[in-house]
C-alpha cells in the first residue's frame, strides 16, 4: 500500500471504529436496560401476586 | 427604564463598596498581574521578538481577569444573598449588568497597574493597543460575569470557571494581540467591538435563565 | 418523538444504502485528484463529518432555545443528545482532519488550517459543556444553564471563525493551501452521497441515544413507583 492509500484507509478506518465503539456502548446500555426492566417486571409480578393473595 | 438603571447602579455600587471595605480582590489582582509579568520575563528566551511580549500581556490579562471573576459572585454566594437579589430586582438582567460593571471597574483598576508595568518591563503601548485592552475588558467582564454565575451554581466552581471562560476568551485574545501588533489595528478593534456587542446582548438576555431556580 | 416515528429502521436502512453508494462513488467512479492523488479521497469523509458536527451543535442549540422559551420537558434531553453527537463528530473531524493534514503536508497538526483550529476551540468549549452539566444537581436549573451554554456555543462558532481568520494574518503565514472544491460532476455526486449518508447516520445515532436516555428516565420513575 502506498502512503496515500494508508492515510485514506486510516481516515475511513477511524470513522468506522468510532461508530462501532458507539454501537458497543449503546449495546451495553441496552443490556443494562433489559436487566433493569426485568427486575422491575419481577417486582411488579410479585406485587400483583401478593395483592391477589390478599384479596 | 430609570428604575432598571437605578437597580444596576445600586448593585454596582454595592460591589464597589464591599471591595473598598474588604480590599481582598483588587490588591490580589494587581499583585498577581505584576508577578505574572515578571515570570514572563524569565520565561521569554533572550532573542524573543517584541510581538511575543504583547502576546504574554494578553495571557496575563486573561488570567488576572479569571482571578477576579472567580471572586465575582463570592459576596452573594457566601451570604446566600443571590436568591434575595433575584426576588428583589425588577429584572434579573440588572443583576448581571451591575456585576459586569463592577467587575469591569476592578479589571480596569488592575490594568492601571499592569499596563505601565508592562510598558516599563517589555514594550510600549500605543493608542490602538490601549483601546484594544479596554474593548476586550468589556467583553471579558460581560461573558465572565455570566459564566461565573453558571460556575457558582456548580460543584468545583474554581476549577470549572477557567474551563468555561477560556474558549470564550480566545477571540478576545486574538483581537487584543492584533490591535497591539498589527500595522492595521482597525479590523481587530472592530472585531472586538463585534464580540462585545454579541456577547453582551446574549449574556444580558440569558442571565435570568442561569440564576433562577 | 419516539424511536419509531419516522421509522428509525427505515432511516437506518437508507443510511446503509447511501453509505454503500458513497463508497462506490468515492473509490470506483470519482476520478483521482490531479494534485493531491489518492489522499484527496479523505475529503469525502472529513468534510461531511465536519458539516454534521455543525448541524448537531445547531440542533442542540435549537432544542436549547425551545427549552428556554417553552419550558417543555423533552427539550433538555434532546439538546443534550444533540450536543453529545456534535462533540463526537467534532472529535472525529479533528482526527480525520489531522490524518488528512499528515497525508497532504506531512504534519499531524498545523495552525494554518482554519477549520482544524476552529474545531479545536469548539471541542474545548463543548467538552466544558459536559463538565458544567455534570457539576450541577439535576433539575430545572441545570437544564436552563446547559441550554444557555449551548446557545453561547453557536454564537461562538462564527465569532471564533472570524477570530481565527484574523489571527492567521499575524500568527502564522499561510504556508499550506489546498485547492477549493473544483469538483467534477462525479466527484460532486460522491460528496453529496457521502454527506447524505453521514448526516443520516448521525441522525439515527441521535434518535437511538435519545431513546436510550428517555428509557433510563422512565425506568427510574417506574422503579420509584414500584418501590412504594
Amino acid at each position: 500500500m502506498s502512503a496515500g492509500e494508508k492515510y485514506v484507509a486510516a481516515a475511513y478506518g477511524v470513522f468506522l471504529v468510532f461508530v462501532l465503539v458507539w454501537a458497543a456502548i449503546i449495546a451495553t446500555k441496552l443490556s443494562r436496560l433489559e436487566r433493569e426492566t426485568g427486575e422491575l417486571a419481577r417486582l411488579a409480578r410479585a406485587r400483583t401476586a401478593g395483592e391477589q393473595g390478599d384479596g | 427604564m430609570t428604575a432598571y438603571l437605578g437597580d444596576v447602579a445600586a448593585l454596582a455600587r454595592k460591589d464597589l463598596r464591599l471591595e473598598l471595605r474588604a480590599r481582598d480582590t483588587l490588591p490580589a489582582m494587581a499583585l498577581f498581574v505584576v508577578a505574572t509579568l515578571v515570570v514572563f520575563h524569565f520565561a521569554l528566551p533572550g532573542g524573543a521578538s517584541e510581538d511575543a511580549a504583547y502576546g504574554l500581556l494578553w495571557v496575563a490579562l486573561v488570567f488576572t481577569a479569571l482571578l477576579g471573576l472567580g471572586r465575582a459572585w463570592a459576596p452573594e454566594s457566601e451570604a446566600g444573598a443571590l436568591d434575595g437579589l433575584v426576588l428583589a430586582t425588577s429584572d434579573r438582567s440588572a443583576i448581571w449588568l451591575g456585576k459586569a460593571l463592577a467587575t469591569l471597574a476592578f479589571l480596569v483598576a488592575a490594568e492601571v497597574v499592569a499596563l505601565p508595568a508592562f510598558a516599563l518591563f517589555f514594550a510600549p503601548l500605543d493608542g490602538p493597543a490601549l483601546l484594544g485592552v479596554l474593548l476586550a475588558s468589556v467583553g471579558i467582564c460581560a461573558v465572565g460575569s455570566l459564566v461565573s454565575a453558571m460556575a457558582a451554581a456548580a460543584r468545583g466552581r474554581e476549577v470549572l470557571l477557567p474551563l468555561l471562560f477560556l474558549p470564550l476568551a480566545i477571540p478576545l485574545v486574538v483581537g487584543g494581540v492584533g490591535s497591539s501588533i498589527s500595522p492595521e489595528p482597525g479590523a481587530y478593534l472592530a472585531f472586538l467591538g463585534l464580540y462585545d456587542a454579541v456577547f453582551a446582548i446574549l449574556s444580558w438576555a440569558a442571565f435570568e435563565y442561569v440564576v433562577t431556580e | 418523538m419516539s424511536i419509531t416515528r419516522p421509522s428509525l429502521s427505515a432511516l437506518a436502512a437508507l443510511a446503509v444504502a447511501l453509505a454503500a453508494a458513497s463508497v462506490l462513488l468515492t473509490f470506483f467512479i470519482a476520478p483521482e485528484d490531479a494534485d493531491q492523488g489518492l489522499s484527496q479521497k479523505i475529503f469525502y469523509v472529513h468534510v461531511p463529518i465536519a458539516l454534521t458536527a455543525y448541524a448537531c451543535f445547531g440542533l442542540g442549540a435549537w432544542k436549547a432555545l425551545r427549552l428556554l422559551l417553552t419550558r417543555g420537558e423533552r427539550y433538555d434531553l434532546e439538546s443534550y443528545t444533540g450536543i453529545h453527537q456534535g462533540t463526537i463528530f467534532g472529535a472525529l473531524t479533528l482526527v480525520t482532519g489531522s490524518i488528512w493534514a499528515k497525508a497532504s503536508w506531512g504534519v499531524w497538526w498545523t495552525w494554518s488550517s482554519n477549520q482544524l483550529v476552529l474545531f479545536l476551540v469548539l471541542f474545548l468549549f463543548y467538552c466544558a459543556y459536559f463538565m458544567l452539566r455534570f457539576s450541577i444537581e439535576p433539575g430545572p436549573q441545570r437544564e436552563r444553564i446547559s441550554a444557555v451554554y449551548a446557545l453561547f456555543g453557536v454564537a461562538l462558532i462564527p465569532v471564533s471563525f472570524f477570530a481565527i481568520r484574523l489571527a492567521s494574518d499575524f500568527i502564522h503565514p499561510t504556508v499550506f493551501t489546498r485547492e477549493g472544491p473544483q469538483m467534477t460532476g462525479s466527484m460532486f455526486a460522491a460528496f453529496c452521497a457521502s454527506w447524505a449518508a453521514i448526516t443520516l447516520l448521525a441522525y439515527v445515532m441521535y434518535r437511538t441515544e435519545l431513546a436510550g436516555k428517555r428509557t433510563d428516565v422512565n425506568l427510574r420513575e417506574l422503579r420509584e413507583a414500584l418501590a412504594r
